[in-house]
């Protein structure tokens, strides 16, 4: 952890990373207005005293709103990308510990929804699955379960042929106890930092199909969404657009940098440089 | 290069387009509503419904309307657009066209602008610009591009500064500076994002390059520093940041699904969109294949091009 102050990435990051988590938790007690409330006499307003933030095009106090709405879209990214690792890292270290044509098999199938652009893949999801949040969640997890579990996969070759996983299997031990208690211990260091990393993507898929209307519905806060709602007006109050897309930048920022900080520190060959 | 890996490399393009054309097929399958509910919309009589499936032979095996939809595919015969009564073909092949020029001025840019900054970067190590350029890379990678683009929108095509139009589309064929003029904000938006993305790998690869000992030889021989650089570096970095641009093909691919719709660009993109509101299945199942080759495609350009620059990877 002190390696990971150490580097102005990775202290720049962590304090991201400590602030959308102070409003997620703390958010909706913070927020001085219910975001919801409709303030006539304040409509599309700047920053003032009354609201630090400025308002929306109903009034809403915008500093309120993106307190609440950081439930939604960085709990979004998390659930997602929590999802597809767990279900690409099963497929992958599957694969990878089984081998033969079976890890062929998944491999190619696995090549081939690869070539499928993930948010190209949500949106088929979605579309079958239908507009909302829930939905929009497990599209995203599913678009990420290839690439986790091709990079879940190379994590556990490389530890496959170690001489603790061959004693294991020596012994006759079954199948998921050298998964569970020898492999996944030991590859479970790039898929970390790949996820925290994927938490920034999925963030943004999840702000974008809010954008694009098939995720978060209104009135929610989410993020993506009150840019949307705010683009009608961009012009006579870029404000209100201004605020929930620097927001979503921000918080993905702290993913992105924390989850470059943390494969440094996994890696020493990087940390000399 | 050998005609093995030439001949291995195809037949695992094939493979990948038939588990997409598949995988496709089985999301329109799952689908709510076959296509003689959205021809004939959510009156129609059970009747109709069943004279209109029997016409599209929607009562056949599921394996068979596969087979059936994938022939037809090869023949060029990819059906007709539910919503728009026009072949699906031909609807793919005009929005394909303007998606491309799109697409390819974005690309030309990133090219042009990113590998000279990371090389920069990689090359300056510590100094002020690289932290610069590291910066933007992070800047650029975190924001989704609906935010770029309606910032850009905002700043440079509001009613007050107007330096470009908001949206829409005209052919470089009919008047080439409108075309530039309306292409200029959304391969920006496209840009910015791979810029960042490739400036970052390059600068990675280069500053690994730079570490090597070889480069450390080339010096020790007393080589100038450019000849280093341009005779030893440069090539070994390239290989790998060709394979990054062909991988970022696939971030533009779906950057232009967004891009092209907030900015009204007749291309896939919003051709896709058009037709995910529609429930346009045949418009969809045509465009998400489209986009798979073109991603597969220049996956096996880039490995062809890096088998012919690193003679490692072709004997390999």
């Amino acid at each position: 952890m002190r390696e990971l102050l150490r580097s102005p990435a990775g202290l720049v990051g962590t304090c991201l990373l400590l602030l959308v988590g102070a409003m997620m938790v703390l958010g909706p007690l913070l927020a001085p207005y219910d975001p919801q409330s409709f303030h006539p006499r304040a409509r599309l307003q700047g920053p003032s005293l009354a609201h630090l933030l400025g308002t929306d095009q109903f009034g809403r106090d915008l500093l309120s709103r993106l307190l609440h709405g950081a439930r939604n879209t960085v709990a979004f990214g998390l659930g997602a990308t929590a999802l597809g690792v767990i279900i690409g890292s099963i497929i992958g270290v599957t694969a990878g510990v089984i081998g033969g044509w079976i890890d062929s098999a998944i491999m190619r199938v696995l090549d081939g929804l690869l070539a499928v652009p993930d948010l190209l893949f949500t949106l088929l999801i979605v579309t079958m699955l239908g507009a909302g949040m829930g939905y929009a969640m497990l599209a995203v997890s599913v678009a990420f379960t290839p690439g986790m579990a091709r990079i879940a996969r190379s994590a556990v070759l490389s530890i496959r042929t170690r001489e603790y996983v061959l004693a294991a299997i020596a012994r006759g031990e079954s199948w998921g106890w050298i998964i569970g208690r020898e492999v996944l211990p030991n590859a479970i260091g790039p898929i970390v930092v790949e996820a925290t990393i994927r938490v920034s993507f999925a963030m943004m898929i999840g702000a974008t199909l809010g954008f694009l209307g098939l995720g978060a519905q209104p009135p929610s806060t989410e993020w993506g969404l009150m840019v949307a709602e705010a683009r009608q007006f961009m012009f006579r109050s870029p404000w209100c657009v201004a605020v929930p897309g620097v927001a979503i930048a921000l918080a993905a920022l702290g993913f992105n940098l924390f989850g470059d900080a943390l494969r440094d520190s996994f890696d020493p060959r990087r940390r000399l440089r | 290069m050998t005609p093995g890996y030439l001949a291995r490399r195809l037949a695992a393009v094939l493979l990948v387009l038939l588990v997409v054309s598949f995988a496709v097929f089985a999301i329109t399958m799952i689908l709510p509503g076959n296509a003689a509910v959205m021809i004939l919309g959510e009156y129609a009589t059970p009747d109709q419904l069943a004279a209109v499936s029997e016409r599209l032979g929607l009562n056949r095996p599921w394996s068979v309307q596969y087979l059936d939809w994938l022939g037809g595919m090869f023949r060029g015969d990819w059906g007709m657009s539910l919503r728009l009564s026009l072949p699906v073909a031909g609807l793919i092949a005009s929005a394909f066209a303007n998606s491309a020029m799109l697409a390819a001025t974005a690309l030309v840019t990133v090219t042009v602008i990113a590998i000279p900054l990371g090389i920069a970067a990689a090359v300056k190590r510590g100094t002020r610009a690289d932290l610069a350029i590291g910066l933007l890379a992070y800047i650029g990678t975190s924001m989704p591009e609906f935010v770029t683009a309606t910032l850009l929108i905002v700043f440079l095509a509001g009613p007050e500064s107007g330096l470009f139009p908001a949206g829409g589309f005209v052919s470089p064929l009919e008047d080439f500076w409108g075309f530039v003029a309306h292409v200029m904000l959304p391969a920006g938006t496209l840009s910015l994002v791979l810029t960042a993305h490739i400036a970052r790998q390059t600068r990675s690869e280069m500053a690994d390059v730079l570490a090597s000992d070889y480069v450390r030889a080339a010096r020790l021989k007393g080589l100038a520093e450019p000849a280093v650089l341009r005779r030893h570096a440069l090539p070994n970095a390239l290989a790998p940041t060709i394979a990054v641009i062909s991988l970022d093909i696939g971030y533009l691919l779906g950057g232009i699904i967004v891009v092209e719709e907030i900015f009204a660009w007749p291309g896939l993109g919003r051709l896709l969109i058009y037709a995910l509101e529609n429930r346009d299945l045949p418009v969809i199942m045509g465009v998400t294949l489209v986009l798979a080759m073109v991603y597969a495609t220049s996956n096996l350009i880039s490995d062809l091009v890096i088998a012919i620059i690193d003679p490692r990877v072709r004997y390999a």
